[in-house]
């Protein structure tokens, strides 16, 4: 093998060793410079791990290109399923390994990393393994003429994956690429590169062909922009910031036209109706819906609206809910929340602590960073909150909600739609009428009722407005990865 | 003083119709900010008269217009009125339907019974086609979990912007509208300045059908000022294009530093059409011929490189010359013989001429045609390159224009490596009687388009749109619909899951 595996010891005395090159062609080879990854708990290097720049993104495309016209292609949609399922096969057998990776890297906790990363990762790539053959274009009827269309792959595919949810975006940027028969590229986070490299080594053991996935780390403006510019990428997906996105849209704009689709940012409302049949149930999504993860979700509802007859309830609960979960070493099985990913995004998300004093909003618990070592936040609930405040506005990024009291349905559902963002919404009540009209009228992209981030691999998930454009999973995501030609084949027409 | 909205122009035969010249907002006529833009008759060269167009302020007035509008009313409407509406509009394009295409061919120069029997038809087509989706958009339900109920609702987006060329002005009108309103939004849509007048009789008709004031908003005006507003302003949802790739660029841009709007393009192509050793070559030469020269080479999917087997070329290219002369009769657009008319514009005539040099710099051979018919009106006659290679200029850039180049290949290998090699991927055809042939070359070719023993035959059931850099997204069919709509799951919880 190559010079780059590296043994590693996780903070419980888990070893696991992981190959820190860049993932092309089924080698890992090096790249430009090297990036260090810092373990969040502790503020301290894990290790190095190879980077990107263009040259390297340019023989990343080459291999994938050179891979998708030389055989992949034209390879039965079985035998491409049958090594998505072995991939799923080799993700179980190695769960722990990329757990605790995952783990140390991104600082989510472990029984996280196991249950819901590990756990979807497997169940996006046998979703997914499913559809490679059931990809049905159409018969059309029209005179004089055989006309049919065919779902064909678009061909070298570029994914430009976040470090919030590292191991989970990969899949579902490979999964339904894959399916349709696309190559792929995939630019990892030079936050968190170690799972998605430790993917790379199950790729090859699966028996992928060389070139059909590439993954490489690198920075958003070196690697990230190199892809976005390939004349040979023919459409990107990328996780992230709004800001990015646009970056994005642009450089494609400025090449190839490649196709793109966004999933970005938001600032989704989460609103609580006084006729919620069991108010402890809208605490315990609630809770979830802004503190899990450390706040570092997309989806996160970071507004909350609560009807005035049950308001100081609420927040009493609510309160209880926070403070009631362990904040500390992700490796520990009782823990609930672990660190910020890393000291920048830290320091951002206690400038908006600042921010949110300074606008004047009571910073009712938490505001302030706990222990002295690694990137933790307590648990901040912000209430007397007014809808022009920034931090009513701006995605946080962080274990921070802004509560509000509302007195009526139409109020309510204006505040929560005035927003720039369109990423997810919620509703809690008992009332069937209530349910549906409040969920019609939210601008969301997806929208939970008497529950909050319930995701899965067989639903569409993305944004209205600027939180997005396209959907990933369920049999939507596979229009994002096609291209559709129609064939008109005369058998009757006369000129 | 404001220009009134209605003027009186004569056309070559003497008779006079009346045009609306001022921009159509909230289902009122009203004036406009920007220039007066003169619209000239290509056939003569002379003013027809001079249309309003829209300044930032305008933009922004149809933008909210078509906002309130949604808010308010259309997205209440019920579906079945939706389609009502939209066929009552199809009643009466119908009714006006010599009017229409008097004016199609006035300002874009197509022959008149052409305008009327292929644009305005297809275009009536059209509504009635989507007018049959608009209560038929489905979401699914999607079984996740057993404690949950899930569905999708596939929603308007809410207000469209569209911006259309001057090539085909009230099908290319047709195409943006029809599936945006069946989808159920409002639209603002820039006619281009070059043919604004069929639009603004296709207003007035959408106000006599009943669509509730602010539904459809139509401006014209230049696409640097008015398009770059409309393509930027924060209310709007999706921008539909079709025009130029340069132009195409400039769209997606400004969407990125905009509010990100969603966006479909339909640009440029190159479009091959490949003759198998094994055609029926006759049939071949009369399809390809067509398949060039309508609309005087003036379509995104001309079939403008012709590639022939070389043991039939040249018995291939005197059936195709001998087709385009018994088939393309040059002449005045409301000539009942007349099969094709003049040029847009004079930029786009001596653009044309300009390529017609080049080829002839790069050694190709003007086997026929190659210069300007008569001296009135820009005419161009229907020019047929041949001994071309894929690497000429006249083999890669979009002429658009009646300008053909055909090049000789060995085998079908080839054929395909010569049509793919092209940053367009917009159509394609194959002329063939094998079976296998057929499948190998359209599986093979990268277009979103292929024909097989024909070429340039729509439906409005089919999706057309392209591949590469000839751009992004669908039109006509039920793909269409994705377009113009946007996904919400809605994820309902049964009951306690602590």
């Amino acid at each position: 093998m190559s010079s780059f595996i590296t043994e590693l010891t996780a903070p419980n005395g888990y070893n696991v060793t992981v190959n820190t090159g860049l993932f092309i062609n089924n080698e890992f080879v090096a790249g430009a410079h090297t990036i260090e990854t810092v373990n969040p708990s502790t503020g301290e290097v894990i290790t190095s791990v190879q980077a990107a720049e263009a040259e390297q993104v340019d023989l990343a495309v080459e291999a994938a290109h050179k891979a998708f016209y030389g055989g992949w292609k034209t390879t039965n949609a079985r035998e491409r399923a049958h090594l998505m399922h072995k991939l799923a096969d080799l993700v179980q057998r190695d769960g722990e390994d990329i757990a605790h990776l995952e783990t140390m890297d991104n600082g989510k906790p472990l029984r996280d990393s196991r249950n819901f990363d590990i756990t979807g990762v497997v169940g996006q790539l046998r979703y997914f393994a499913g559809f490679c053959d059931k990809l049905h274009g159409k018969v059309i009827e029209t005179e004089g003429k055989l006309s049919y269309t065919v779902h064909e792959p678009i061909g070298v595919c570029a994914g430009i994956i976040p470090w919030n949810v590292p191991i989970a975006m990969l899949a579902w940027k490979i999964a339904p690429a894959l399916a349709t028969g696309n190559t792929i590229v995939i630019k990892s986070s030079e936050v968190t590169p170690l799972s998605a490299l430790k993917m790379a080594e199950l790729i090859k053991e699966a028996g992928f062909p060389p070139g059909v996935v590439n993954i490489i780390t690198g920075y958003g403006n070196k690697a990230g922009e190199a892809l976005s510019r390939h004349m040979k990428v023919s459409k990107v997906a990328f996780t992230g910031s709004t800001a990015t996105g646009r970056a994005i849209m642009k450089a494609a704009a400025e090449t190839n036209l490649k196709k793109v689709t966004l999933e970005l940012g938001g600032k989704s409302p989460n609103i609580i109706f006084d006729d919620v049949e069991n108010l402890d149930e809208a605490v315990f999504w609630s809770r979830m819906g802004i503190y899990w993860n450390a706040g570092q979700m997309c989806s996160a509802g970071s507004r909350i609206y609560v009807q005035e007859g049950i308001y100081d309830q609420f927040i009493e609960k609510f309160k209880a809910m926070a403070l009631s979960g362990k904040i500390g070493n992700p490796f520990d099985e009782d823990t609930f929340q672990g660190p910020q990913v890393s000291e920048i995004q830290f320091k951002r998300v206690m400038d908006y602590i600042e921010l949110g004093k300074k606008e004047g909003a009571t910073c009712y618990i938490g505001g302030k960073r706990s222990g002295s070592q690694g990137y933790f936040i307590e648990p901040t609930m912000f209430t007397d909150v007014k809808p022009d405040m920034r931090i009513m506005k701006e995605e946080i990024f962080g274990p921070v909600v802004a509560i509000s009291k509302f007195k009526d349905v139409d109020d309510v559902v204006a505040q929560a739609n005035d927003t720039t963002y369109g990423l997810a919404a919620s509703v809690f009540t008992s009332n069937i009428k209530r349910a549906i009209t409040v969920s019609n009228a939210l601008e969301a992209g997806s929208v939970w009722v008497n529950c909050y981030n319930l995701v899965s691999e067989n639903s569409p998930f993305g944004g209205y407005k600027q939180s997005g454009i396209g959907r990933e999973n369920g049999e939507y995501a596979l229009s994002e990865y096609t291209q559709i030609k129609a064939i008109k084949i005369n058998v009757g027409n006369p000129f | 003083m404001v220009q009134p909205d209605l003027q009186t122009v004569r056309l070559s035969n003497g008779k006079e119709i009346t045009v609306h010249t001022q921009l159509f907002i909230n289902n009122e006529f009203v004036p406009g900010h920007g220039p007066l833009i003169e619209t000239i008759n290509p056939a003569t060269e002379e003013v027809i008269c001079s249309v309003h167009s829209a300044d930032k302020q305008d933009v922004d007035a149809a933008v909210n217009a078509a906002a309130t509008c949604f808010k308010d009313t259309w997205r209440k409407v019920a579906p079945a009125e939706k389609a009502r509406l939209i066929h009552k509009l199809a009643d009466l394009m119908e009714r006006d339907r010599d009017e229409l295409a008097t004016l199609d061919a006035l300002d874009n120069g197509k022959a008149f019974t052409v305008a009327r029997d292929v644009d305005i038809t297809d275009s009536i087509a059209c509504y009635r086609y989507f007018a049959g989706w608009a209560d038929k958009i489905h979401g699914k339900t999607i079984d996740t979990t057993f404690d949950k109920l899930c569905y999708t609702r596939h929603e308007a987006l809410g207000v469209v912007g569209a911006v259309i060329p001057w090539n085909y002005p009230t099908m290319m009108a047709a195409w943006k509208f029809a599936p945006a309103l069946a989808a159920g939004n409002c639209i603002v849509m820039k006619t281009s300045e070059i043919t604004p007048l069929p639009a603004y009789k296709f207003a007035a008709l959408v106000k006599e059908a009943g669509f509730p004031a602010g539904v459809v908003n139509i401006i014209t005006g230049y696409g640097h000022t008015t398009g770059s507003f409309l393509g930027s302003h924060p209310l709007v949802s999706k921008m539909a294009f079709t025009g130029s790739t340069a132009t195409g660029r400039k769209i997606m841009e400004s969407s990125s530093s905009s509010n990100l709007k969603k966006l479909q393009l339909e640009l440029g192509g190159k479009s091959a059409q490949i003759v198998c050793a094994d055609a029926d070559l006759d049939k071949a030469a009369e399809w390809s011929c067509g398949g060039i020269f309508n609309n005087h080479g003036q379509s995104c999917n001309a079939g403008s490189r012709i590639l022939v087997h070389e043991s039939v070329h040249d018995q291939f290219l005197e059936l195709f010359i001998k087709h385009t002369k018994a088939m393309i009769k040059i002449g005045d657009p409301f000539d009942e013989d007349t099969f094709q008319g003049p040029q847009i514009s004079k930029g786009q005539f001596e653009k044309i001429l300009n390529y017609i040099e080049i080829g002839k710099k790069e050694g190709a051979i003007v086997s026929y045609g190659g210069k300007r018919w008569g001296n009135k009106g820009y005419y161009i006659e229907p020019t047929v390159f041949t001994n071309c290679h894929n690497q000429m200029r006249v083999m890669r850039e979009e002429i658009f224009g009646p300008v053909v180049v055909i090049a000789k290949f060995k085998t079908i290998e080839e054929a395909i490596d010569i049509a793919n090699d092209s940053d367009y991927g917009l159509a394609g055809g194959v002329y063939t009687t094998d079976l296998d042939t057929a499948i190998t070359v359209t599986n093979e070719v990268k277009t979103g388009t292929m024909w097989v023993n024909c070429f340039d035959v729509f439906d409005q059931s089919t999706p057309f749109g392209g591949y590469k850099q000839s751009g992004f997204g669908k039109e006509l069919g039920k793909y269409a619909l994705q377009e113009y709509t946007q996904v919400k799951v809605v994820k309902i919880l049964r009951s306690s899951k602590i």
